[in-house]
């Protein structure tokens, strides 16, 4: 088995995921300077309601793939509503003040959102059933699955969906001008309300999707899934440089490879046993091609934020981001 | 008898505690040019941000989306597609060196362009009224002289324009009348042949 091409695909598979939940970070933080830490959450409630949408009509005879379309309609809506929301209700009052209160705030939601996904669905990991035959496909000697190609297809039809949307429509635009100076689109006529309300429903919208895809991939939704996909995808969209949207779809593809490349990796490159100084020294262990690993593959988040240390230490501003103070 | 687009009674600006204008009056007719002059600090910048939309000093582009996208955003509260379209021929005939850059981000445009851009949005909105807050600013005297000939391209359109200016002698020279301002008060109003031969204009504004 090719190592290197397989962990590729599957670092493909899970950085589209955090591309698309990065994406959401990066939009809202772009008009109004706020990390919506309850952004995670949003993406753990669309998996939350596709998983029962899939339990309910899992038994219905309704073919698969209809099954699985109806999850991701019922799970839109719903995280669109929910990111509506948040914004109308526990940031919008916050709007004009110091900027540590949203923050709090932000957090305070994300357990509220949390705790709210406790109550109804339960403490325990919830298993998607298997209704689609997930058909594994050679090639050049890795292997990639029906539901990976389906998720890189899909995650990248909406990215190039929401650079259609944010570079060529009007409202686009005015998101970005927002972006850049409220007080002066302001001035051209924008609804700056309109524009940052527009900019939660668009991100929930696109988290629930990621909700969905990340959920049938591992095949388990959890209530607290939302925080370490989130804090990652908020990593992603860092390492791109937050504000950024491109940056924040490289952001998320890179961290999803890196992560992959060396979860594949650690495990061989630390095993004492290839070193010649040390196997000496452990003969006891590597004999008969024994192993001595220092780290395994349950190392894998340490990639993901060794990463962004080092992308913060070398670029501040993030991979696409700009310098500080670009304002004209 | 021409209609008044701007009128100012008695206009007072205040921040805090200090007063910036002290209480003006001045008009802006349909189809003329008036300038507002006066040294650093008079009030002239407070004066126009008391009007209605402006052309913020220091131009109040977006940096980051195209010419392109400028000019559309100065058309953004209209729903005339056709209007705004026959807009864009119209203010890329006006400000040819904005057609030529119209894919190229706006931050990274010269200050002169950056300029013709402001003026360009402004445009494209369909105000009736221009307020020009220095459009001479950190310009070098070529592209001063340009963006000049462009003020007077749009006012030969029949523009209404109230412009700002440091620079007197240039100001006097495309406009109809001017107000001199000092510390909060309109010390001088007359036309601008008037001023450019009055003695304390001279002395204060010319240099000479
Ligand atoms: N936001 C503000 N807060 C406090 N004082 C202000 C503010 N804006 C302007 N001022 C003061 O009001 C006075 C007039 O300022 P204004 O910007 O109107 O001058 P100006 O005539 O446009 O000058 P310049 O030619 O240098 O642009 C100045 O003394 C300035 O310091
Ligand atoms: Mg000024």
């Amino acid at each position: 088995m090719d190592i290197l091409l397989q962990q590729i695909i599957n670092g493909l598979t899970t950085g589209s995921v955090y591309a698309v939940v990065a994406l959401g970070y990066t939009m809202v933080y772009g008009v109004i300077q706020l990390i919506n830490f309850a952004h995670g959450e949003v993406v753990m409630i669309g998996a939350m309601v596709a998983f029962s949408v899939i339990t309910s009509l899992a038994g219905s005879g309704l073919p698969p793939l209809v099954i699985v379309m109806a999850a991701v309609v019922a799970a839109i809506p719903s995280c669109m509503l929910m990111g509506y929301l948040l914004e109308h209700v526990a940031y919008r009052p916050l709007r004009h003040a110091p900027r540590l209160a949203p923050l709090i705030t932000a957090i305070g939601m994300s357990i509220i959102l949390q705790h709210l996904a406790l109550l109804l669905w339960g403490r325990n990991p919830l298993a998607f059933p298997q209704i689609i035959d997930n058909r594994v496909f050679g090639i050049g000697g890795a292997a990639i699955s029906s539901v990976q190609i389906a998720i890189i297809l899909l995650s990248l039809t909406m990215m190039a969906g929401l650079s259609w949307f944010v570079y060529r429509t009007r409202f686009g635009i005015a998101i970005r001008a927002t972006a850049e100076n409220v007080h002066v689109a302001g001035l051209m006529g924008v609804n700056a309300d309109r524009v940052i309300a527009a900019t939660f429903v668009i991100g929930a919208g696109l988290g629930a999707v990621a909700g969905v895809m990340y959920g049938s991939y591992y095949g388990i939704a959890h209530y607290t899934m939302g925080f370490s996909l989130g804090l990652k995808a908020f990593s992603a969209a860092v390492l791109g440089g937050i504000g950024n949207i491109a940056g924040a779809m490289l952001g998320g593809i890179l961290l999803g490879l890196v992560e992959a490349l060396g979860t594949g990796y650690v495990g061989e490159l630390t095993d004492l046993c290839h070193w010649p100084i040390a196997s000496g020294m452990l003969a006891g262990h590597c004999a008969d091609g024994g192993n001595f690993v220092l780290f395994g593959s349950n190392y894998q988040d340490v990639f993901a934020f060794l990463m962004l240390i080092l992308v913060l230490v070398f670029r501040p501003s993030g991979l696409l981001g700009e310098r500080v103070s670009e304002r004209a | 008898m021409a209609q008044a687009l701007l009128e100012a009674l008695n206009l007072q600006v205040h921040y805090g505690g200090i007063s910036a204008v002290k209480g003006i009056s001045f008009v802006v007719e349909e189809n003329e040019i008036v300038c507002l002059i006066g040294a650093n600090g008079a009030g002239k910048t407070s004066t126009l941000k008391a009007g209605l939309a402006l052309v913020p000093e220091g131009r109040g582009i977006f940096a980051r989306l195209t010419v392109a996208e400028n000019l559309a955003m100065g058309a953004y509260h209209r729903r005339d597609a056709a209007g705004i379209a026959s807009d864009f021929e119209r203010v890329y005939g006006l400000l040819p060196r904005l057609k030529e850059r119209a894919s190229q981000v706006a931050g990274t445009l010269s200050g002169g362009e950056q300029q013709m851009l402001a003026i360009g949005r402004a445009l494209m909105g369909r105000t009736r009224l221009l307020l020009l807050d220095e459009p001479s600013m950190g310009l070098a005297p070529l592209m001063v002289e340009k963006v000049f000939e462009v003020v007077r391209a749009v006012a030969a359109e029949g523009m209404t324009i109230l412009l700002v200016e440091q620079n007197a002698r240039l100001a006097l020279e495309v406009c109809s009348r001017g107000y001199v301002m000092e510390s909060g008060l309109i010390t001088l109003a007359d036309t601008s042949s008037a001023l450019l031969a009055d003695s304390r204009v001279r002395a204060a504004y010319l240099g000479e």
